[in-house]
């Protein structure tokens, strides 16, 4: 940069500095009245009472209890004196005992009481027994050093013909300390705060990892399709989700019936309907495919690949069933863990839930790869004019198509009463943006799909990520009801964002020379996934997934503010009834389990990576 | 004979790599691809297996016209074509030998490589091919446990897997020293005679050039400066091929 040159010019730049400071303090003291900082508040001597009193309550949590022993001691008392003066009592001075000066006065008034021999620094409460045996109390204090105390007492004008009482309850700790019920409730919150973490953690990764390639801009970028291919896709991959889910709910059911829910037949099934589908995709698939093979071979292959399939659906149903049924067998065989039991069984319950839907997707994915392949083997068949009549009516039947089925979700959502002004709408919009993308990118493999799929992978991942887990725990609250599984659904929803993201970055930054290499060799690209990119990425993913597993564990303990389980829960419920003691042993949990996982995690990285 | 058509490619940004580059190369020649660096010659070399897409021209082989082919032809086009690159490009953390496997992928059906299943005879292949470049006894270690040349070896090995009928080498031994560079280089020199492999070979040094190569092409900022012989090199076409400034080195 040059010296500033006139006199003029420093001025002027002086002048733009102050205004910049001048600015700042501007934007700060706005800031400070937005966020009403108020240090007269702060400092009357009722706040800080107030704060001493809750750091003096948080500095002694609620950790352990002394088992506590009532010692009363009781000495006879008129109230009024009667005729005859009552006798003394023989007091032995080296046990505890207590002396009423005098034994006796008028009502309401006014006598000392003084204790002896009594565990040092005890709590005392002084009561006025009647005949009735209705303690009264009158008076608590605190023994001193050597469990001696003294203390004036103004008695209810309350008089009674016969003899009263006097008497002082004392509670002394005796024995060892023990765990405190806040400590036994704190350490099986935070032991369900450790498991929702590791939950849900386990559950975004499972669900982030494939969808991070769908947002890696390097991986997405190459992927173009033509305008023909694409909208086959768009126009039959409907029909693959709703019958593959179709076929797998009906093979479900099949399954029942051929076992006849016999345990004996669904293992049988279970292992049985894979085999078969393992040798069909030996046959199907040979392991050499130096020559391209006749389309006969190809379309009965196929049909192999197409039973083999099926048959690995029905070994899955199978395999639910027999995982439900083992599940009830191990419940009763080892009631003592019954958990275990119902673990097994809900294995098989989401393997039913998700047959259905992985089926679907399998087929839709299917059949858009075949609608794909169906507009290239169009493309050499047909010639130039007839390939663009296609192309441009099947573009517009998609592009209606698309949009309906997006306005049908909207028509769903928002229970709108006149549907088909608003589907017809909206299908002829579709229907002209098709034939616009069809006459744009007409005839070339140009459509940049792999782009467009990014751009909506990264703004849904951005989207979820904003919204706090906390707030996404209020709608899982009212799905499956307060508690950690609300809180588990709604962190692993955030997680899926955040690893999605964080993922699909570490795949756009791997080295791009073994991806072109791999490319070279011929291999598709899935392969290219398989070889070049995933042996790449295993040390940053396990990396990132154990952050967010320490990340997930801080989380975890605040979704319960909002009903989501975990410690959160007590510590709320604590705060709100200003039990601050116990909510400081919360948060002692809190703090240790975080630094541990926090060490752990660190460790565990450095092993690992 | 692979034939070059008036080979054209122009990256985003206007960057003009290759302009209308035109030759022909027999069948099992060992042809040098000489040029200052930035001259084209790695595009070149990533534009007939397209690597990197050509914005115009063709490159032909044989009967096919690779530019013009769809994916799916491309994939068995590229197969016959190995590839060796001047950082080897070795997947780190693969074993060597899943490295040299993967020279394979265009040929084992997709789906069984996804599970890293390869033919038994796929795998004796790769040790036969890791014998041949003298490194059987690396075959189970991570690929970035090995030295520079031992990597480059693991990088031809994968290319042989591929059975090519052309390697395309990219300075395979800019990142070698001269006594590693002089293996690699017979190894290549091995696989040109005696498989009969057509090899296009982008190098630095003249000398090499002078002992390896049947035959050189120059470029000089995308445009074909120089084809002939390597002795044919004086020190005229030499300032053609590098720019007046340059001193002959090695």
């Amino acid at each position: 940069m040059k010296a500033p040159g006139t006199p003029r010019r420093r001025l002027l730049r002086a002048l733009g500095l102050g205004l910049a400071i001048l600015l700042g303090l501007f934007i700060y003291a706005y800031g400070f009245q937005v966020t009403k900082v108020n240090l007269d508040e702060a400092r009357t001597p009722h706040r800080q009472q107030q704060l001493i009193r809750i750091l003096r309550a948080l500095a002694q949590p609620d950790l352990l209890t002394f088992p506590k022993e009532e010692i009363t001691l009781s000495a006879p008392f008129f109230m009024p004196c009667p005729l005859v003066p009552p006798q003394q009592r023989e007091i032995n001075p080296r046990q505890p005992y207590i002396l009423v000066t005098p034994s006796c006065v008028e009502p309401g008034g006014k006598v000392q009481v003084e204790g002896f021999n009594l565990e040092p620094n005890a709590d005392a409460t002084i009561f006025l027994v009647p005949a009735s045996q209705v303690t009264l109390r009158q008076a608590s204090l605190t023994t001193d050093g050597s469990g001696h105390f003294l203390a004036g007492i103004q008695l209810p004008e309350r008089s009674e013909d016969v003899e009263q009482a006097i008497s002082v309850v004392t509670r002394q700790n005796s024995g060892a300390p023990r765990l405190s019920r806040t400590t036994y409730d704190t350490w099986d919150k935070i032991v369900e705060t450790v498991f929702l973490a590791l939950l849900a953690t386990t559950l975004g990764t499972l669900i982030a990892v494939p969808l991070s390639f769908l947002a890696a801009r390097n991986l997405m970028k190459g992927i173009t399709s033509s305008a023909l291919g694409l909208s086959l896709s768009i126009l039959v991959a409907p029909l693959g989700l709703v019958s593959g889910a179709w076929a797998a709910s009906r093979l479900a059911s099949w399954t029942a019936f051929l076992s006849g829910g016999a345990f004996v037949a669904s293992l049988t099934g279970a292992v049985a309907a894979p085999a078969l589908a393992w040798f069909a995709a030996r046959w199907a698939l040979p392991q050499d495919e130096s020559v391209a093979p006749s389309l006969r071979i190809r379309f009965t292959r196929g049909l192999a690949l197409l039973g083999a399939t099926l048959a690995a659906t029905l070994g899955l149903a199978f395999g639910a069933e027999v995982l439900i049924e083992s599940g009830r067998a191990v419940e009763a065989w080892l009631p003592s863990l019954p958990f275990l039991g119902k673990f097994v069984g809900d294995l098989g319950d989401i393997l039913q839930i998700l047959l259905s839907a992985v089926a679907g997707l399998a087929a839709a994915g299917y059949l858009a790869g075949l609608g794909a392949r169906l507009s290239r083997f169009l493309a050499v068949r047909l010639g130039r004019g007839a390939l663009r009549g296609v192309e441009i009516v099947v573009s517009i039947a998609a592009g209606a198509a698309l949009l309906a089925m997006i306005g049908a979700g909207v028509v769903w959502l928002y229970e709108l009463r006149n549907p088909l002004a608003l589907l017809s709408t909206v299908a002829g919009v579709g229907a002209v943006i098709g034939l616009a993308l069809s006459v744009r990118y007409g005839g070339r493999d140009s459509i940049p799909i792999g782009l467009a799929v990014y751009y909506l992978a990264r703004t849904i991942f951005n989207g979820l990520r904003a919204i706090e887990a906390l707030i996404m725990a209020v709608v899982f609250v009212v799905w499956v009801g307060i508690g950690p599984f609300a809180g588990v659904l709604a962190l692993s929803l955030h997680s899926i964002a955040a690893m999605a993201k964080l993922y699909s970055e570490q795949v756009e930054s791997i080295l791009p020379g073994p991806l072109e290499a791999i490319t070279a060799t011929g291999a598709t690209r899935i392969q290219t996934i398989i070889y070049a990119v995933i042996p790449q990425i295993i040390p940053p993913y396990i990396s990132f997934t154990m952050y967010r597993w320490d990340i997930n564990v801080r989380m975890s303990t605040i979704i319960g503010f909002a009903g989501g389980g975990g410690i959160g829960f007590l510590l709320f419920q604590n705060i709100n009834l200003l039990n601050y003691r116990a909510a400081s042993v919360q948060m002692l949990a809190i703090a240790i389990v975080v630094a541990s996982m926090d060490y752990l995690s660190s460790a565990l990285r450095e092993r690992v990576v | 004979m692979l034939s070059v058509r008036r080979l054209t490619k122009v990256y985003e940004g206007g960057v003009v790599a290759l302009s209308e580059v035109t030759f022909d190369v027999p069948r099992g020649q060992f042809l040098a691809v000489i040029g200052l660096s930035g001259s084209g010659k790695s595009t070149l070399l990533r534009c007939i297996n397209r690597l990197v897409e050509p914005t115009s021209g063709q490159v032909l082989w044989g009967d096919l016209d690779i530019t013009a082919a769809p994916q799916e032809d491309l994939r068995r086009i590229r197969r016959r074509i190995g590839m060796v690159f001047q950082h080897f490009n070795l997947v780190h953390r693969s074993s060597v030998l899943t490295n040299v496997l993967a020279g394979r992928l265009g040929y084992v059906n997709p789906a069984w490589s996804l599970v890293n299943r390869f033919p038994a005879a796929d795998v004796e292949k790769a040790m036969r091919q890791l014998e041949r470049v003298g490194i059987p006894d690396k075959a189970r270690q991570r690929a970035d446990e090995l030295s520079g040349g031992q990597q480059q070896r693991v990088g031809v090995a994968r290319a042989l897997m591929q059975d090519p009928e052309i390697i395309l080498a990219d300075e395979p031994v800019a990142s070698l020293d001269p006594v590693l560079a002089h293996s690699l280089m017979q190894h290549l020199e091995k696989i040109n005679k005696e498989d009969g492999v057509t090899v296009l070979c982008s190098l630095h040094f003249l000398d090499l050039v002078h002992r390896y190569a049947d035959r050189a092409i120059a470029l000089n900022e995308g445009r074909l400066v120089f084809d002939g012989l390597p002795k044919e090199i004086d020190d005229r076409r030499f300032k053609e091929i590098y720019g007046k400034e340059a001193e002959r080195v090695g």
